[in-house]
């Protein structure tokens, strides 16, 4: 989908020059970040690259040592409450009140945003209708179910209608089901005009629901555009083929040139563009060759494929640059 | 809406978000109003006849044997009585500190003190039912106050302040634990004050260096200034000094419980 733009389009989010240390460990370098209104932003990283950093950052719980940043027009460190007013923030960690049922928390929102009984009673009506809660409305949270509890938390951050929401991993420890009603309900949310900051370790969650990705590595911003800039920097998909013998090995890398060779584990990787040719391409050279007792595998790309092709290394877990 | 109706009216959201809780799961209440009944029972029906034998001239006129240690030892029990409360307020911030909840709290437009205003104002609630509990109690058992209307609005006076001071303090150790373990350990120490002042015995019956400690510890001015009240033993200097204590404690906690707030990013 191309976007019809004439000139600039107006930001929700605008940083420039973010930077964070914990104590001596340098956690974000120089982050820049554009989001458009009423847009999604996917921000992929792997665990320990600074994500939820960045989310904390951007909604006024932690202040970043250095940096200019606007959310919804107003600057994150001269006026928290006015980005607060506008922002919803649905954290890793479940931030709903387990001793309380479901309706009494979307109830407390709504008091804290001083919607008014009638309307307050109006908006957690259509919530707990909108996310499937209503049967489970008067039960204890602690009652809830994992699905449940994210749909109740993300229901408790609509409560004041936000104009620019915030997701730090909304599907992380999900079901496929429970995955698909929350991309349902995001998509929902852009509809209607929201815009959406979201973090993720799925390259497949941000490419199905961000308009623009930003890949984060160790504090940095190391790449950004469309999912599909993104996906054409990736060299695609590939093919693993495991063999029991050395021997057998090395007949298909011969037979394949193409291959890399992986002697300890006895495997050839090629790089796969998802065609059938391709695939049948890959099997008669192996008959050609009498090659026999192969296991053949098929990969498409993932965040470890961009993370390589952006990065030059792997993804690696919780290690922040000294 | 000006910034102190938005104060009000969210402080008076989050109170009502914490009675609700209170109310809905009633055992750590329970525990903890339930010290302070124990010890008054074990120490009139266990050690009360011989104590009081010991105590003579020091117990209210009129007033001899076990009947009358308990109406010497019941003005204790109800300061032990907020003292094992507030353990339980403890509990609660550090529970809010350590869950998700207060992220989302911090990320909306809310009156920033609300929160434990919220805290503070349900823990009060919670602790004068539990003192009425416990003074029900003592009257059942034969506690009779000589107090009249003023006296009694004094006492009331005295054990709110006394009562702010404490949950103040348990607000600043609940916010400075790192979990709901260590908050419901460190404010202990309040319900062993007791013991340690003139709640249950006189502190001039003490070895020398307790006794100093006893008498410039804050329970025994404000234990002497309730039973002063409710059952007319001289009160001499007791009250301001109950007073200053109570205030000094209550300023000092509210200072270092905001500092700890406005400091602390939970995880």
């Amino acid at each position: 989908m191309e976007p019809h733009v004439s000139g600039p389009a107006p930001l929700a989010i605008a940083a420039a020059g973010v930077n964070k240390s914990f104590g001596r460990t340098s956690v974000l370098h120089n982050v820049d970040l554009a989001v458009g209104e009423g847009t999604i932003f996917g921000l992929l990283g792997p665990n320990g690259a600074g994500k939820t950093t960045i989310v904390r950052i951007l909604s006024t719980l932690i202040a970043a040592d250095s940096g200019d940043i606007q959310v919804a027009g107003c600057n994150v460190a001269r006026d928290p409450d006015g980005v607060r007013a506008a922002i919803g923030v649905t954290g890793q960690f479940s931030a709903v009140d387990d001793l309380l049922t479901g309706e009494e928390n979307l109830r407390l929102m709504a008091d804290l945003h001083h919607l008014g009984r009638a309307a307050g009673r109006l908006r957690v009506t259509q919530l707990l209708d909108e996310f499937e809660l209503a049967e489970a409305a008067r039960k204890p949270v602690a009652t809830y179910s994992g699905g449940m509890r994210r749909r109740l938390d993300l229901a408790m951050t609509l409560v004041g209608s936000p104009r620019v929401i915030f997701l730090d991993e909304p599907t992380t420890g999900l079901d496929p089901r429970g995955r698909h009603t929350m991309w349902a309900a995001i998509r929902q949310l852009r509809a209607d005009g929201v815009t959406i900051f979201l973090t993720t370790q799925y390259l497949e969650e941000a490419d199905q629901l961000a308009d623009r990705i930003a890949v984060l590595d160790r504090g940095r911003i190391v790449a950004e555009g469309t999912p599909d800039d993104l996906k054409r920097q990736v060299p695609g998909g590939r093919i693993h083929l495991r063999f029991l013998e050395p021997e057998l090995l090395h007949a298909a890398g011969r037979a394949l040139e193409t291959a890399v060779h992986d002697e300890e584990d006895l495997l050839l990787v090629l790089p796969y563009d998802g065609t059938v040719a391709a695939l049948r391409h890959v099997l008669d050279r192996l008959d050609d060759a009498g090659v026999e007792g192969t296991q053949l595998s098929v990969h498409t790309p993932d965040l470890d494929d961009v993370f390589f092709a952006v990065t030059g290394h792997p993804t690696t877990e919780a290690t922040p640059a000294p | 809406m000006s910034t102190l109706t938005y104060t009000v009216a969210d402080s008076t959201t989050m109170l009502r978000r914490n009675l609700r809780r209170l109310a809905r799961y009633p055992s750590m209440t329970l525990l903890l109003v339930g010290m302070p009944i124990v010890f008054m029972l074990l120490f009139v029906y266990v050690f009360g006849g011989q104590l009081s034998a010991g105590l003579g001239r020091a117990l209210a006129a009129g007033h001899a044997g076990r009947a009358g240690y308990l109406n010497y030892v019941a003005p204790g029990i109800l300061l032990m009585t907020t003292a094992a409360a507030v353990q339980g307020t403890a509990i609660v911030v550090a529970m809010d500190m350590t869950g998700g909840i207060i992220d989302r709290f911090r990320t909306m437009a809310i009156a920033r003190a609300s929160v434990l205003t919220g805290h503070v104002l349900a823990s009060v609630i919670q602790t004068f039912i539990s003192l009425a509990v416990v003074l029900g109690v003592a009257i059942a058992l034969g506690f009779r106050p000589t107090a009249n209307l003023a006296h009694w609005l004094a006492a009331i006076g005295v054990l709110l302040l006394f009562t702010l001071a404490l949950i103040w303090l348990a607000t600043a150790l609940g916010l400075a634990a790192k979990s709901v373990e260590t908050a419901s350990n460190t404010p202990m120490f309040l319900t062993l004050l007791p013991f340690l002042s003139s709640a249950f015995v006189p502190t001039a019956t003490m070895p020398a260096g307790l006794r100093q400690f006893a008498t410039y510890q804050p329970f025994t001015p404000v234990t002497e200034t309730l039973r002063g009240l409710l059952t007319g033993t001289p009160i001499a200097t007791n009250l301001i000094e109950a007073i200053a204590w109570s205030l000094g404690i209550a300023i000092a906690s509210f200072l270092w419980a905001t500092h700890l707030y406005d400091r602390r990013h939970a995880r």
